[in-house]
């Protein structure tokens, strides 16, 4: 399958600091990938670039085949979604503007469109976040935000959806609700690259997990091949047994 | 979900509200006048009242209306509740012109104020500068734009203070007077260009309000939903500084207007800019007709500055908004 998005010598610095180096990687259309790794080890980094919210990247990062900075904002944004770790409002926006405001790289005019109603309608559905419209964003819980965040990223109708951390602020059932969502947005051709600290969560629900480690890739590949003790003691310095559940996936098991 | 109904009964009232406030102040002053012999030109009420109150009305009108709208957009483009018109340095670059142009004793350029020409140098010279300096490097943004902005006022401000504290008793009373701002009955040359131009900004502004949603959301988050972030600053931070720019020259600072204005309508409005503008515009406006009415006829025929009234009117009804709404998070 042709890869939906192309890294190749993708390098980003601060200052002097690089902070992803030389990566080559690619991700198709229709696949989960969670990115792992320690802090500071550059997965937010390489979210950014991807997204198109760095700028002076060195190197390739090439999204249907052309560069990200080469892509006029509004064409990669009806594309491309990415969800930020967090979100804090300075103003009382509620949270159905919020979601609707995945819809602004679809249409140019000053109202809604029943097109767009129907989108959010269904981002809100697949989200379970119906009940918060009405209500003002910055009164929802950290988990509830995370939710009407993620159902105006899917209202945006993205063919790649970028996520950095999305389940740090959400209870055990809407992480795995959350996985399972993504599951099916990759199921429906949707390329999902997820960033992520939860290594089983990432195991139980991705196709492949990319490892990351002082801005360089480290490992790549099915879960059971990256998930092993040996690189979870090497990279993140912490010692774990792998064992494998029912389901056929690897598990950390530590303490 | 904003639709062109919702939008048209906001606009509308706001309109209203506006047009009473226009058509109603210049009836109220200290001297009497007779409508009927107003309308059929005879003087001095036709003078009084078209030449003299409904100028002034009307640049109170604009002036209100110029400097909400820059409250709006420099609190988006800041993500700061407590941004307004003078927090980039706009305004006291505007100061410092106006001040040089009493100091040196400059009375006209051919027919125009040089005292409201220099204001606009000093204005524009600051907005320059300010948009220079905080567009080097990677990426301009709302931090080090208002830190450029801060640093710059200040400056501006120590001029200032330097230029007063060495000037005569009769410059140090014109500098103190001019800082308080107030607003005078203006040519009809001069009030139509103003006018045209702050409904040109209200227009333009109008035309990125979904985008100023977005950025008062968050610059990442105005990227990544397809807006030319760097582009919708810049054009935020000109048009913010045009306006007040605009109004400074020929007023001379008023401030709350552009703090209070927008806070109190969010309140009832919400935070959407397509509804948000064209009511601070218009609530702005009355708002400013409504205290410069008070000013000249509270103590007539001595004015009060117009920005005491703005103040004192406008604090105690903005603590009531508060109380009465249970203060937001937001605050």
């Amino acid at each position: 399958m042709k890869p939906l998005y192309t890294l190749h010598g993708l390098s980003y610095r601060y200052g002097g600091r690089r902070a992803v180096d030389h990566v080559d990687l690619s991700f198709e259309a229709g696949r989960m990938t969670s990115v792992v790794g320690p802090n500071g080890a550059g997965k937010s980094t390489l979210m950014g670039v991807m997204a198109g919210v760095l700028e002076g990247y060195e190197g390739g990062c090439r999204f249907e085949g052309r560069e990200i900075a080469a892509w006029n904002r509004r064409e990669l944004a009806a594309r491309v979604a990415f969800i930020p770790q967090t979100l804090r409002l300075e103003f009382p926006f509620t949270a159905e503007q919020v979601v609707f405001m995945g819809r602004t790289p679809h249409g140019r005019g000053l109202f809604e469109t029943e097109a767009d109603r129907a989108a959010v309608e269904r981002a809100l559905a697949l989200t379970d976040s119906q009940q918060f419209i009405g209500r003002a964003f910055g009164e929802l819980s950290g988990g509830e935000k995370q939710r009407v965040v993620l159902a105006s990223a899917l209202a945006q109708e993205p063919e790649a959806l970028l996520l950095d951390e999305p389940t740090t602020f959400l209870d055990l059932k809407h992480q795995l609700d959350l996985y399972g969502l993504l599951r099916k947005l990759a199921g429906e051709g949707v390329a999902v690259v997820a960033v992520t600290h939860d290594l089983n969560l990432a195991a139980a629900y991705s196709d492949r997990l990319v490892a990351m480690a002082c801005g360089q890739v480290v490992a790549d590949g099915a879960p059971s091949e990256v998930l092993r003790a040996d690189v979870v003691e090497k990279y993140f310095g912490a010692r774990v047994q792998v064992i494998e559940t029912a389901a056929g996936r690897p598990w950390a098991v530590y303490g | 979900m904003l639709t062109p109904e919702k939008f048209g009964r906001a606009l509308a009232a706001a309109v209203g509200l506006l047009l009473a406030a226009v058509a109603l102040a210049p009836l109220i002053g200290s001297s009497p006048i007779s409508l009927e012999r107003a309308f059929q030109g005879e003087s001095p009420d036709a003078e009084i009242l078209f030449d003299i109150r409904l100028t002034r009305t009307l640049l109170a009108a604009a002036a209100g209306g110029a400097l909400a709208l820059a409250g709006v957009i420099f609190q988006a483009l800041l993500r700061d509740a407590l941004a307004t018109p003078f927090t980039l340095g706009v305004s006291n670059g505007a100061a410092l012109g106006a001040v040089v142009a009493i100091c040196f004793g400059w009375g006209t350029v051919g027919e125009l104020s040089a005292l409201g020409l220099a204001a606009m140098v000093g204005a524009l010279a600051v907005m320059g500068a300010v948009l220079k300096i905080a567009s080097e490097g990677r990426r301009m943004s709302s931090f080090t734009l208002l830190l450029t902005g801060v640093t710059i006022n200040s400056i501006c401000m120590a001029a200032i203070l330097f230029l007063h504290s060495s000037a005569g008793f009769i410059q140090s009373f014109a500098i103190v007077r001019w800082l308080m701002g107030g607003i005078d009955s203006p040519r009809p040359a001069t009030l139509a260009a103003v006018g045209a131009g702050v409904l040109v900004a209200l227009g333009l502004t109008m035309a990125k309000a979904k985008d100023l949603n977005l950025l008062a959301v968050g610059e990442d988050w105005a990227l990544t939903r397809g807006t030319d972030v760097r582009a919708l600053m810049r054009f935020c931070f000109v048009l913010g500084s045009f306006l007040t720019a605009v109004i400074t020259a020929m007023t001379g600072p008023i401030g709350f207007i552009g703090l209070i204005t927008p806070h109190a309508l969010r309140m009832v409005v919400g935070a959407d800019h397509r509804l948000l503008v064209p009511a601070s515009f218009c609530v702005g406006g009355a708002f400013l007709v409504v205290c410069d009415t008070a000013a000249r006829t509270m103590m007539a025929p001595a004015e009060i500055p117009v920005g005491v009234i703005t103040s004192m009117l406008g604090g105690p009804f903005f603590i009531w908004l508060l109380r009465s709404r249970r203060a937001r998070v937001w605050l």
